[in-house]
């Protein structure tokens, strides 16, 4: 007698990659547009980045229709506080929902791997990464998604300090300017689109700073 | 109104066929300061009077933002009033969700409508102390709610709650043909006009009063205190010279009425088949 297996799954992995990257007066966010399932792209320009605050965006890879379902509540959630509160959420502030939002469904998960980025209320860029249960940490950089074993190394080699001793936890900024931010971003792109295959097509990219919130895009290899 | 032995539950009848208990809400919304509303094709325009408790007291909220499209003017218990906001904003959110478009304000009062309906018909609850006028706007356009305690709601093209609204009626009553073709700021003006017609001598200053305003291309917000002091600035020039004019023709209209609603209420017919 073997184990029935299930020959239905709730879920799908729709692919692509996330990138986001603070500074010290900014925060990058970028993610790429392809959206796939299997060996099939289902289309080539789906974005992957939500804004959920005036300083605050969010990026997931993963099962788009649960990362969609995800967005609904925190977009409700953040009227709610804002009906309460009178003011828009922060940051962290929103880090913190976003992790009770995933760890409530801790028995039938959100199949969604997050990347928050924005301002905090001091106007520095700050980064959350997630798991998809709800786990998270405040970093400096971060990437989630198909293509990020293939950037975050990179990553790692830019931009992590060699010690916490020299850069400590609690200061997670890069030292990066935003313009060279944004030119990292799009080599590491650039480069995991190589390999990849689910990472391609279209970067968006999104840049929060003290003068509001900008997008651009960067065409990628459509292979 | 005078006390009697069928006013003690909501849940009775009067012989007239009377339920006292609402009325008495309705009373309350009279005892509460004003709000009144007014609207064009396209923009709603909501304003209340400002009442504090004493000098040191601030004052309280009386209209809030349900929704972009969406606002709300209380008058009476502002305790329910609260309350209520918060259910008609938890009903948008949840409506926004479910359908990805915004809520249509007719469906809202009706909601609205029924849940003060619930309270007419239950002895252990009591009715809503507080009257609503739900500004909003929808694919069919701008539209004027007025909702009482009673249930039931009203639309209006403009239209004017709690102590001393009679006179802002009046106002309304004269000048309510120009509102439809209004522009947005003639409107506020209005708004303004009706408020000060309440105040009855007192100075209209920004600080007295709260002008909200919702309209195609313009989602709910309430106007700030800077804003709001320059449109008074603009028209009390003109205004001070109606002034003692209207103010003598108030006066004389201020009377008829008190007579009328203390006969009405001899005959016995029921404010809220008004």
């Amino acid at each position: 007698m073997t184990k029935q297996q299930a020959n239905w799954s709730p879920y799908d992995n729709n692919g692509g990659s996330c990138v986001a990257i603070a500074g010290a007066d900014y925060c990058v966010i970028a993610a790429d547009t392809r959206m796939s399932t299997g060996y099939n792209i289902l289309t080539r320009e789906y974005s992957k980045i939500c804004k959920l605050a005036d300083k605050c965006v969010m990026a997931s890879s993963g099962f788009q229709a649960d990362v969609k379902a995800l967005q609904k509540q925190l977009a409700a959630r953040h009227l709610i506080y804002q009906h309460q509160h009178n003011k828009q959420m922060s940051c962290p502030a929103m880090a913190q929902l976003l992790s009770n939002t995933l760890y409530y469904k801790r028995f039938f998960p959100y199949y969604s791997f997050n990347v928050l980025g924005g301002l905090d209320n001091e106007g520095k860029g700050c980064v959350f990464t997630y798991d998809a249960v709800g786990s998270y940490e405040k970093v400096g950089y971060s990437s989630q998604g198909s293509g990020s074993t293939l950037i975050t190394p990179f990553l790692d080699n830019q931009l992590k300090s060699p010690s916490p001793l020299l850069l400590s936890v609690q200061d997670a900024v890069t030292p990066l300017v935003e313009a060279e931010a944004i030119d990292l971003v799009k080599t590491v792109f650039a480069s995991a689109s190589e390999r990849d295959i689910y990472t391609g097509d279209k970067i968006e990219i999104v840049v929060v700073n003290a003068t509001g919130i900008r997008r651009e895009y960067m065409e990628l290899r459509k292979d | 109104m005078f006390r009697n032995q069928y006013d003690t539950d909501v849940t009775t009848w009067s012989p007239a066929g009377r339920l006292f208990q609402v009325e008495y809400a309705m009373e309350a919304v009279k005892q509460g300061s004003a709000a009144i509303g007014l609207r064009s094709k396209t923009h709603i325009v909501l304003g209340c009077v400002n009442k504090a408790n004493s000098e040191l007291s601030s004052h309280q909220k009386k209209i809030f933002k349900v929704d972009d499209h969406i606002g709300v003017a209380i008058a009476g218990l502002t305790a329910d009033g609260r309350v209520l906001s918060r259910y008609m904003r938890n009903e948008c959110i949840n409506y926004s969700f479910t359908y990805e478009s915004p809520l249509p304000v007719g469906r809202l009062v009706v909601q609205l409508a029924d849940k003060a309906q619930v309270c007419t018909q239950r002895s252990w609850k009591r009715p809503y102390g507080v009257g609503l006028l739900v500004a909003g706007l929808d694919e069919s356009g701008a539209h004027l709610y007025y909702n009482c305690p009673s249930g039931n709601y009203f639309e209006y093209q403009a239209f004017a709650i709690g102590s001393r609204s009679q006179a802002a009626k009046t106002y309304l009553e004269r000048r309510f043909e120009s509102f439809t073709d209004a522009s947005r700021d003639d409107l506020v003006k209005d708004a303004l006009m009706a408020i000060r017609e309440t105040l009855q001598g007192e100075t209209l200053k920004s600080s007295v009063c709260t002008i909200a305003v919702v309209g195609v291309g313009e989602p709910f917000h309430i106007l700030d205190q800077a804003t709001v002091q320059q449109m008074i600035d603009a028209f009390e020039i003109v205004g001070e010279q109606e002034g003692p004019a209207a103010a003598a023709g108030q006066e004389a209209s201020a009377e008829p009425e008190a007579e009328q609603g203390g006969a009405a209420a001899g005959e016995g017919v029921a404010p809220m088949d008004i």
